[in-house]
């Protein structure tokens, strides 16, 4: 499992990323934006992979396009915030998103477990699409405008996965039986990690979030986000999960078939 | 001799013009200009610099576009440079009336307007219904908002009960 495969340092920006203008940046802005850099694309590149298991065998034919749409859009946007981080701090987007161990991922805990039935996706994706949109709409006006630029772009897309979780969360949840119950125990095992998506950088957002997905969550009548503040450890994978080792080994398989090999 | 506005940069007019003749390659019957994708293009003596927004951030076409729009222009200057950027966000409003007209001519719904009433549909909670590009019917439902590509979804017209895809309002 513990591969020692890393990818060769490449100072080459692709040329289909913009570049980015981080030469006004100090140290400690530097050193900020760096971590929200990390934790948003790890966010991103782990549910998009997530979302991409189901391809093929999602319950229905739209949805096994629309799932595979929305994957593709958050591996896009992973894409573009390792580019980012790369060109901060010299590294490669490549080397970010394959060349990295299981346990210096930064991604939120809430993204950490496998897909599981379709009422746990729906409802991880619902908890997560929200809390994502309250971490984009909180930098939107982000002074390093490049982040904020790309910010304004992916918000756009953001409002499709959001209207079509929202309306498979209500779909599920008004249905009792099978899909009603499959949300509760969704919910029950995700309790703990919801809040972390705001673990590290974002901690400050965290109340704004838990009250509007309460909304929600209360007219569906559905059990609530307990208040607590984001665990100090809900990005720390120091001893990876079995799950996330998993699919570790999936998306980087390509990339360690060959060492350096240039794609 | 006072030159006729359009020479006054020829080579920028003579990109531009070029620039009509790539598509893209998702939909092959709108050009980049067209889409709105091209936002700016400066010219200097022997250097052509192009500036390309993305339709969507992980549009998978967005570099077979890039060196398609390079390889057109690679005879205009020595040092030809392609860019991308995201300055500004591509949307939906950009794509001009021809590249509607284009659309609809191939089975396409061009995607409405983003802004309704002084607000912008970005943060609306509902979608616009899409104009049935067959018999104009209005009379149609969304079925996905996923299609094939990122960029394009997938509707039903109730009246001529054909199936069709609409460019995406974003």
């Amino acid at each position: 499992m513990t591969t020692e495969a890393r990818l060769p340092t490449r100072q080459l920006i692709q040329p289909d990323v913009p570049t980015f203008d981080t030469n006004g940046l100090n140290d400690a802005s530097r050193e900020s934006l760096a971590d929200l850099l990390l934790t948003m694309a790890d966010d991103e590149f782990v549910v998009g992979f997530w979302d991409s298991e189901w391809t093929g065998i999602a319950p229905m034919l739209e949805e096994d396009v629309a799932w595979s749409s929305i994957a593709q859009d958050e591996i896009g946007h992973a894409r573009v915030w390792y580019e980012m981080l790369a060109q901060l701090t010299g590294d490669t987007a490549d080397h970010l998103a394959f060349g990295r161990q299981p346990s210096e991922y930064r991604h939120a805990r809430l993204v950490d477990h496998p897909r599981n039935d379709w009422a746990f996706s729906i409802t991880r994706r619902w908890l997560y699409d929200t809390a994502d949109a309250v971490r984009l709409a909180a930098i939107a006006d982000h002074p390093f405008k490049p982040l904020a630029d790309v910010v304004a772009k992916v918000r756009r897309e953001e409002r499709y996965h959001l209207m079509h979780l929202d309306s498979w969360l209500r779909r599920l949840a008004g249905r009792e039986g099978l899909p009603r119950d499959g949300v509760l125990g969704a919910l029950d095992a995700l309790a703990a990690d919801a809040l972390t998506v705001f673990s590290g950088p974002m901690a400050d957002h965290a109340e704004a979030w838990r009250s509007s997905a309460n909304r929600t969550l209360s007219e569906l009548d559905l059990p609530t986000i307990p208040e607590g503040v984001p665990p100090a450890d809900g990005r720390d994978h120091a001893q990876p999960s079995e799950s996330f080792q998993w699919l570790w080994g999936e998306f980087t398989s390509v990339a360690r078939l060959e060492e350096g090999v240039e794609w | 001799m006072v030159a006729p506005a359009i020479s006054a940069r020829p080579l920028e007019s003579a990109v531009w013009a070029a620039l009509h003749d790539v598509y893209d390659p998702e939909i092959p019957t709108i050009s980049v200009v067209d889409l709105g994708v091209v936002r700016a293009v400066e010219t200097d003596r022997d250097q052509v610099r192009v500036e390309l927004l993305p339709t969507f951030v992980g549009c998978p076409a967005i570099e077979v576009l890039r060196a398609a729009v390079e390889e057109r222009l690679s005879d205009f200057a020595d040092d030809v440079n392609v860019e991308i950027s995201f300055a500004e966000p591509w949307t939906s409003d950009r794509i001009t009336a021809e590249g509607r007209a284009a659309l609809r001519e191939s089975g396409f719904a061009p995607p409405s307007p983003i802004r309704v009433n002084g607000r912008e549909l970005s943060v609306l909670p509902s979608l616009p219904v899409a104009e049935c590009p067959y018999c104009g019917s209005r009379n149609t439902t969304l079925e996905n908002a996923f299609g094939p590509t990122l960029c394009r979804a997938i509707y039903h017209c109730t009246d001529c009960r054909q199936p069709f895809e609409q460019f995406k309002e974003v």
